[in-house]
């Protein structure tokens, strides 16, 4: 009965998407950044590796929480530029193990309370996109990645592309709603190549 | 309390299906499920509980005031979320017999919530109190409190929360259930500030879960999110979660309580 529930949904979201404007965001002022974060840290514990630092705000969540995601090109620019200065770029070819890549796009395991903090960590990429076109159980929330590297070549500067929108996807676009694998710690830098592997390769599924 | 028939469970799971999914396969896995829930059991186990004498005062749970007046559970969790002046705090269901266990039995906070959310093999007193009050609604339109000024404050703050980016990976609850259309691997994503998706889910909460063969409660369901986006835990009937499920379930109100219900 489990195995018939993926395909009768996706016939079912085929069906159910209906238009119409998302205007339900409240307006936030510095004051409720402040009052909801206290809010936070007195509503919560830490356990696990999840430790209350992690209800504290950076500059990039303050920003996007207080402009509805859709900051003033004045405010996103500087901190697009801090995000991209932090990206810790490896030398030499970025392209890892698309094998070890499509295994740590599969996982969702990673950073959560329940998860054994230095256990290799996955990075939840088929919960938001298409990858390989042979994976039915992919995501929406992001774009499709199908033929990534069939469509880009793997030249250097779209490994540099890849690998650094993977580690800190705010430098590019600071209210992305993709998560910072590599700033918030959740992939290491092998692991990062191997996803930019798994997009690149011609070898890769995703390519085929 | 519901009877065992089939055709009546089988009728009630239909009229909570939203519109869109009945001509699909999802619908017949749906009716399937239902059929072999064990729903009633946990309603009668909850049952057993609320009449159970517990705690340092050797007392039930039959006094216990759920906003309607002492002991009674017709139509009470159609008002939840709402203010309770005793308390002076806006509650859930949950919060609420939490609050009854710690004043009427005169348990402690640590003992009485020491394991909130069960699993397969037992649900936990909670989840089956849950499916027992919320059974004793089932048919009534739901409409919790919004008169009150902390009830007004609530539903703002669970709005508020509802988009607050936070966590190592900047996840708020919009970020998955922000767009319509969406889903996360296959499963879909309801966009909850939405009445036409937050009416058939909020009316059928708590739950018996298929995929964990467990009953579900909405305070689980704000644990299990949180611990998706990556944050610490928020405590049990927190004012954080409890802002969250009034909020979505003002968005929801006036739907019918078809619960408790199925979930995927």
């Amino acid at each position: 009965m489990r195995r018939l529930l993926p395909l009768s949904i996706a016939a079912t979201l085929a069906a159910c998407a209906a238009p119409g404007p998302i205007s339900e965001r409240p307006s936030v002022a510095a004051q409720d950044l402040e009052s909801i974060t206290a809010l936070l840290k007195r509503d919560f514990r830490e356990r696990g590796q999840a430790k209350m630092d992690r209800t504290q705000l950076d500059e990039v969540q303050r920003i996007c929480n207080l402009n509805a995601d859709n900051p003033p090109e004045s405010l996103a620019k500087p901190l697009e530029e801090a995000q991209m200065k932090a990206i810790k770029f490896p030398n030499g070819s970025l392209m890892g193990d698309w094998k070890n890549g499509e295994r740590i796009a599969q996982s969702g395991r990673g950073s959560m309370w329940n998860d054994k903090p230095g256990v290799q960590q996955g990075g939840s990429c088929y919960n938001c996109h298409q990858l390989s076109p042979k994976v039915e159980a992919y995501g929406t929330l992001g774009p499709s990645l199908a033929g990534f590297g069939k469509i880009r070549g793997n030249r250097p500067e779209i490994q540099q592309y890849v690998y650094g929108k993977i580690y800190n996807a705010k430098a590019y676009s600071v209210c992305s709603q993709m998560p910072r694998f590599g700033h918030a710690g959740t992939l290491n830098e092998q692991q990062i190549k191997d996803l930019v592997a798994l997009l690149l390769d011609p070898k890769s599924p995703v390519n085929q | 309390m519901r009877s065992l028939a089939g055709t009546a469970l089988l009728a009630s799971a239909f009229a909570a299906t939203p519109a869109w999914a009945q001509q699909s396969p999802y619908a017949e896995y749906q009716r399937m499920a239902t059929e072999s829930a064990p729903i009633e059991l946990f309603e009668i186990a909850g049952e057993e509980l609320w009449k159970k004498k517990q705690g340092p005062k050797n007392v039930s749970l039959q006094a216990c005031d759920l906003g309607q007046g002492p002991g009674v559970l017709k139509g009470a969790y159609t008002h939840l979320p709402r203010y309770f002046a005793d308390a002076d705090r806006v509650m859930d269901l949950e919060a609420r017999l939490l609050h009854c266990m710690t004043t009427l039995q005169g348990r402690s906070r640590e003992e009485a919530t020491k394991r909130v959310f069960g699993n397969a093999d037992k649900a936990s007193e909670m989840e089956a109190l849950s499916a027992y009050v919320a059974g004793q609604s089932h048919g009534m339109p739901m409409r919790p409190g919004t008169a009150h000024a902390k009830e007004k404050a609530t539903y703002d703050l669970g709005r508020k929360l509802y988009f607050h980016r936070a966590g190592p990976w900047d996840f708020s609850c919009a970020s998955c259930h922000g767009e319509e259309g969406k889903r996360i691997r296959m499963s879909g994503l309801p966009v909850l500030f939405k009445p036409e998706y937050a009416r058939p889910l909020m009316s059928t909460w708590p739950a018996y879960r298929v995929s964990t063969s467990k009953i579900v409660t909405l305070q689980w369901r704000m644990n299990d999110c949180y611990r998706q986006m990556r944050m610490p835990e928020p405590l049990f009937g927190s004012d954080t979660t409890v802002a969250l499920i009034h909020y979505m379930t003002v968005t929801a109100e006036g739907v019918v309580y078809r619960g408790p219900g199925i979930k995927r």
